[in-house]
């Protein structure tokens, strides 16, 4: 039963990723070029394969900053060319992105099913989708949010990367605990104000480590406030298409699937993929 | 497999419960899957390194930055 839960999850994951693709390529590919020609016009000699900005070509001192301590930057030619990284590359990291968060999704949804009251898999999984959202993106995002290139210095990438995810990790064991002592207060509160319990456990602990933990800053001076805005806004936008595909198509897999899974599990036989 | 109780397509039938003894291999098998298809788009070659070079990183530039992963 879960590994076919699971497998829905995963494909759902896939066409979620999919659409998220089309989002990504709509509204997230034009700031993500204008920043990196803001990027190449920011360093002196211009990065050789971004020249979209204004950059001098003329200084021979190597382009990238990024790699300026250690590597010997200047054999760093370009892996793959803007039109691979915007294409099949940016497909593919949302394609095993979308597969891995539909399948943490499907495990989370076979341990709520019938274990958070009487939703049906429509509504269990449009509910589970919103605060997967929130706890794993929007939220976190409010602390340390989407950056694009040019943006972030490469010196603490290390300190970056850990404050993500122990900010991460935190919300959404943050978010599990403020659904568990909900189901736990229903009981004698009633759902309504179980519920209200659960979304202030979730507030304070959150809004506590938003203010505990360091603030980080690396926008350069020049760097335009709209672009960064529209950056930002680009990078919600495909976070919710794909916890939106994914809360309702999963819902929608599971609900038209109900009665024959709850059939096979009668006959004590492995449900049916669809 | 708790209350697969009798049904007729009415949307009120109660969702069988799975118990947790059932999911925990899942969980922790698959999970660990998951949890590092989503490092290696997240965060290969960006902090951590499990392969050398930034080929990884370099393919997978543009999703990281719009999906909000420090990229660089």
């Amino acid at each position: 039963m879960v590994g076919i839960y699971l497998a829905r999850g995963m494909l759902i994951g896939i066409l979620a990723g999919l659409l998220a693709f089309g989002v990504a390529t709509l509204i997230g590919e034009p700031p993500v070029e204008r920043a990196i020609a803001v990027e190449a016009a920011q360093v002196t000699g211009g990065h050789g394969h971004h020249d979209a900005g204004a950059a001098p070509d003329t200084v021979e001192a190597g382009h990238s900053h990024h790699h300026h301590d250690t590597q010997a930057a200047d054999e760093e030619e370009e892996l793959f060319s803007r039109g691979t990284q915007s294409g099949w590359g940016l497909l593919t990291g949302l394609l095993v992105y979308g597969a891995a968060v539909g399948g943490l999704f499907a495990l989370t949804y076979a341990y709520a099913q019938g274990r958070m009251g009487t939703l049906g898999p429509r509504g269990l999984a449009a509910v589970l989708a919103l605060l997967g959202f929130l706890a794993v993106v929007l939220v976190p995002a409010f602390k340390y949010p989407a950056n694009p290139p040019a943006v972030g210095d490469p010196d603490t990438i290390q300190q970056r990367t850990a404050l993500f995810f122990i900010l991460l990790i935190l919300s959404v064991a943050a978010m599990v605990a403020a659904v568990v002592m909900a189901r736990r207060l229903a009981a004698r509160w009633g759902a309504w104000n179980a519920s209200l319990a659960g979304g202030a456990l979730f507030l304070v602990v959150m809004v506590v480590a938003g203010y505990a933990l360091p603030e980080v800053n690396e926008v350069p001076e020049i760097f335009p406030a709209q672009l960064l805005w529209r950056f930002r806004i680009a990078s919600w936008g495909i976070h919710a298409t794909l916890w939106a595909a994914l809360g309702l198509g999963y819902g929608w897999l599971c609900e038209r699937a109900q009665s024959r899974d709850l059939q096979a599990l009668r006959r004590g036989d492995r449900p049916a993929l669809f | 497999m708790a209350h697969a109780t009798t049904h007729s397509g009415t949307p009120a039938v109660a969702l069988p419960v799975i118990s947790a003894a059932e999911l925990l291999p899942w969980a922790v098998f698959g999970g660990l899957l998951l949890v590092l298809m989503v490092y290696f788009v997240g965060a290969e070659q960006g902090a951590t390194s499990l392969i050398q070079g930034r080929e990884v990183h370099e393919f997978v530039h543009d999703a990281r930055h719009l999906l909000g992963f420090p990229c660089h």
